[in-house]
């Protein structure tokens, strides 16, 4: 039964290369302690070449002008181990979350799935580089074997079955202690192979030499399990583990960002990776939560939590600022302190169908930020993704063209940006009686929609050529003579619509809602005006609460 | 002896060739098209220079040759040997008696309805939505002056789902920051009124009539900048909704907005929506008082009530007393002014329309 090991080496400097992938060329050194008593824990290959070394303090790395710093982020290598279970998870159900670094999971059955093993382990290798992550990788007859040759090889290693103790025996015995034991077990680590360099014993090879009842009786139970693991023969089950869907990525910052542009240099690269970690699990999402941690600067309360469709142009002017003034007017006008020490600034993006498209997220909230600012420099970027089965459409070769939805989603919000967040949509008429008993509602267009079903043609168009109302929003107040109680000349404000009545049905009382506050009552006259030339006629309302006469449309 | 240039275009100074043009000479010299120098007498860029500059004459000649022979000749095919532009596709308008006049919609096509007020257009384009979104299609009303009552297009059988309202008026966010600043601004410079030194020194008939007139006007800025700023947002929202694609028909009803507004829109517009729906099964339907679009539009309905004086005269007979009438429908008349669809069907038909209740 093959196993397959995914190994993270140096993975402080690979949690911050995925965050920052532009440092990949440059000598890196991670930071991790209370300043002024910072040290550097990890260093990357550029560093090592310019003698920077782990245990070095911030002064001493500082020193080397080339050498870029960065303190140790929980957020990012939380991020990195998240995307290396994903990375698993994508290939096999049951996987060992061995350490922060290490995953190990059953290839059991995978062969048929995705080929030979070698073509497993490159499979492997490829969907973690996607996510931003360098692995080795190695697969063996047992998971230790596999873990071994992980941390002890580079790249892409497959041992085959009854090979273990071959292949493994180059390996220093160093790779059968993690990097990562703590205190005491990392005291005992040492002793031991302190005790193993001055027997002589260098690589697993001879490790695994050793006769047992010698080494037995030197080093207890621990001798012998080191050996069988030296020997590739250890033999167990892995304890797998339920990763749960949360798809988080988030950046804290240095310093803060004010400006638009850079902000979106950032969330691109977030929903890249919450993109491709979302991919490799064929999952989307519907759903996009957006917190920013901002600075204490402006006074805003605790948490301001906004949550809307996005809706602004599309033009994000990137001189402008989150405040959303120019960035001089800004500083000028900072309010004063805020009580609470890290404002929140939140907003929920929902999509009406599941989407996978980091350009598209990446658009909407630029529109969305754009018109909604969050107020204030931001100094931490936190992303989360509902995750949501991928939507599944066949379409025909007969049915009418329908708006991509992606497309489609970010042409709503820049029209919304032009026109206002709520007037643009579909249709939704209320139970209600009322003259204006509609309300707007997202407009989703899906391919998958049923066509009505077909009426015969006859009755269809006689049912269409219904005349139409056309109402003036809002209606237009208008002074009228009256005979004998009916119309007879109409003022209104627009000069078109006004003059003697030539002809009126009505009227018509209409009343609704005598429960609430907004109790109406009405009486309703189709009249004919002439105007100019023509006659047009039109809808006049008498209000019975208010009082007052009101032009409400045209038929038109 | 032979002079260089034949003619060149505005942009590049690319000299045209038709391909059945090209004599054995300038084939043997490809790039240079040469033509006798009489020719070229009377031409206004290149007549002969007046005395005293023949040198400058020669140099600009010398110079005009050497760029003549570097550019290669741009090849003009012929308009005989044009491709002929396919007949678009017509779908039907949901009015039987519209298609026997114009033969349906052309998809691919821009079509302009015009009228007054109760003639009938937005009938019309109820009738034509309720048809797209019969055949399943999704559609798109940009209405530049938020017109459309619901309940009327609920009754015309439109599927509402598949209907994209876009509201164009006055509370956009953009409009609201504009105003703002307008605002600001207005309060650092003062009124304008209050600082006319004619409008302190006179009496107070004047100073009065004075706050009418710039009250007029200002009412009159108002509607003009309103309905400016509809159309911009009708020609931004249109712009997108073209690009975006996907859509059955989509409209822009700019009937209520005056003519004179109407006519701003520049004609390079309407030839950019044309051509952004060219090649394209969209419907692009301008509902309008009087055409607007000119020759970018591919038919040209004109509608107007049947008899209307007649028709109000016979009502006004009839009626007595008022609750006894009722609002039955319009007669409505269309003519079709222009198509660029090769058909000769009659030029005008005439239909009713039915209000809902009438039954």
């Amino acid at each position: 039964m093959p196993f397959a090991c995914i190994y993270v080496p140096n993975f402080p400097i690979a949690a911050a290369l995925r965050a920052e992938p532009e440092l990949q060329a440059h000598p890196l050194a991670i930071l991790e302690g209370k300043p002024p008593l910072e040290k550097v824990i990890a260093v990357n290959a550029h560093a090592e070449h310019l003698t920077i070394t782990p245990g070095m303090t911030k002064t001493q790395a500082e020193l080397c002008s080339e050498l870029v710093l960065r303190a140790r982020s929980a957020l990012q290598e939380s991020s990195a181990h998240a995307a290396l279970l994903d990375c698993a998870q994508s290939f096999s159900p049951c996987v060992e979350d061995a350490a922060c670094d290490t995953v190990l999971l059953d290839l059991a059955g995978m062969e048929s799935l995705f080929g030979s093993l070698n073509k497993i382990s490159r499979a492997i290798f490829d969907r973690a580089a996607a996510l931003g992550l360098k692995t080795n990788i190695a697969i063996a007859s047992n998971p230790d074997a596999a873990l071994l040759a992980a941390r002890g090889f580079s790249g892409v290693t497959v041992i085959p079955a009854g090979k273990e103790a071959e292949h493994l025996g180059s390996l220093p015995v160093e790779v059968l202690f993690s990097d990562r034991l703590e205190d005491e077990e990392k005291k005992s680590a040492n002793c031991l192979l302190e005790t193993l360099a001055r027997w002589g014993i260098r690589n697993l090879r001879a490790l695994a030499a050793l006769p047992i009842v010698a080494l037995s009786e030197r080093l207890g139970q621990q001798g012998l399990h080191l050996q069988k693991l030296a020997r590739g023969a250890v033999a167990r089950t892995l304890v797998p583990i339920e990763a749960p869907l949360i798809f988080e990525e988030a950046v804290e910052l240095e310093h803060p960002i004010v400006l638009l542009e850079p902000l979106a240099f950032l969330l691109n690269r977030l929903l890249e990776q919450l993109c491709a970690r979302l991919g490799s699990r064929a999952l989307a999402t519907q759903e996009l939560r957006l917190t920013l941690e901002l600075s204490n600067l402006t006074g805003i309360d605790d948490e301001s939590v906004n949550t809307g469709i996005p809706s602004e142009n599309d033009t994000v002017d990137s001189n402008k600022n989150l405040w959303g003034q120019p960035l001089s007017a800004a500083r000028q006008s900072e309010a004063p302190l805020a009580h609470s020490r890290h404002p929140k600034f939140t907003r929920k993006l929902n999509l009406p169908l599941p989407m996978l498209d980091a350009k598209v997220f990446l658009k909407l909230l630029q529109l969305d930020l754009n018109a909604h600012p969050p107020g204030a420099p931001i100094m931490k970027i936190h992303l989360a993704a509902e995750p949501a089965r991928p939507r599944s459409a066949q379409g025909g070769l007969f049915l009418p063209p329908s708006p991509e939805p992606e497309k489609l989603e970010l042409t709503l919000a820049r029209i919304a940006g032009i026109v206002g967040e709520h007037k643009v949509g579909a249709l939704e008429l209320l139970d209600t009686h009322h003259p204006e008993g509609f309300r707007m509602r997202r407009f989703v267009a899906e391919v998958a929609r049923k066509i009505p079903p077909k009426k015969t043609p006859d009755a269809a168009e006689a049912q269409s050529a219904v005349t139409a109302l056309r109402r003036f929003r809002p209606p237009l107040r208008a002074n009228v003579t009256l005979e004998n109680g009916q119309p007879a000349y109409l003022v209104c404000r627009r000069k078109d619509v006004q003059g003697d009545v030539l002809w009126k049905a009505g009227p018509w009382r209409f009343s609704g809602d005598w429960w609430e506050r907004e109790a109406w009552s009405r009486d309703e006259w189709d009249l004919a005006l002439r105007n100019g030339e023509t006659v047009s006629f039109y809808r006049l309302v008498h209000d019975l609460l208010g009082g007052g006469w009101f032009v409400e449309g045209t038929y038109d | 002896m032979f002079s260089a240039v034949v003619s060149t275009s505005a942009a590049l100074g690319r000299p045209f060739v038709f391909e059945d043009e090209a004599d054995g000479e300038m084939r043997s010299l490809p790039g240079t098209r040469q033509v006798p120098e009489e020719a070229l007498v009377g031409t206004a860029a290149l007549s002969r220079p007046v005395e005293g500059s023949s040198t400058i004459w020669e140099a600009l000649q010398s110079t005009i040759k050497n760029q003549q022979s570097r550019i290669p000749p741009a090849r003009v095919t012929s308009a005989s040997r044009l491709e002929v532009r396919p007949a678009p596709e017509m779908v039907s308008s949901g009015i039987p008696a519209l298609d026997s006049l114009t033969g349906g919609l052309p998809r691919g096509c821009l079509t302009e309805i015009c009228g007054p007020a109760s003639s009938g257009r937005t009938t019309v384009l109820l009738a034509a939505l309720a048809a797209a979104t019969r055949r399943g299609e999704y559609c798109a009303v940009i209405d530049a002056s938020d017109a459309l009552d619901p309940h009327s297009a609920a009754a015309s059988g439109i599927d509402l789902d598949r209907l994209l309202w876009v509201r164009c008026g006055e509370d956009s966010p953009q409009r609201d920051r504009d105003t703002e600043e307008k605002e600001k601004e207005k309060q650092k410079r003062g009124c304008p009124i209050s600082r006319a030194p004619f409008a302190r020194e006179s009496g107070n008939f004047v100073q009065a009539k004075f706050n009418f007139d710039a009250k007029e006007n200002m009412a009159r800025e108002n509607v003009s900048r309103q309905s400016e700023h509809r159309l911009e947002q009708v020609l931004r929202a249109t712009d997108l909704l073209l690009e975006s694609g996907g859509f059955g028909l989509i409209v822009l009803d700019l009937s209520d907005l005056p003519s004179q507004s109407a006519r701003r829109i520049p004609l390079t517009t309407w030839f950019r929506f044309r051509r952004a729906v060219e090649h394209k099964p969209t419907i692009l339907l301008a509902i309008e008082q009087h055409p607007i679009a000119g020759s970018c539009s591919t038919l040209l309905l004109q509608l107007g009530t049947q008899n209307d004086s007649e028709e109000a005269t016979q009502r006004t007979q009839i009626a007595n007393p008022t609750h006894a009438n009722l609002l039955d429908g319009l007669n409505v008349h269309a003519e079709l002014s222009r198509s660029r669809i090769d058909r000769k069907p009659a030029h005008s038909v005439a239909f009713a329309t039915k209000t809902a209740w009438a039954g």
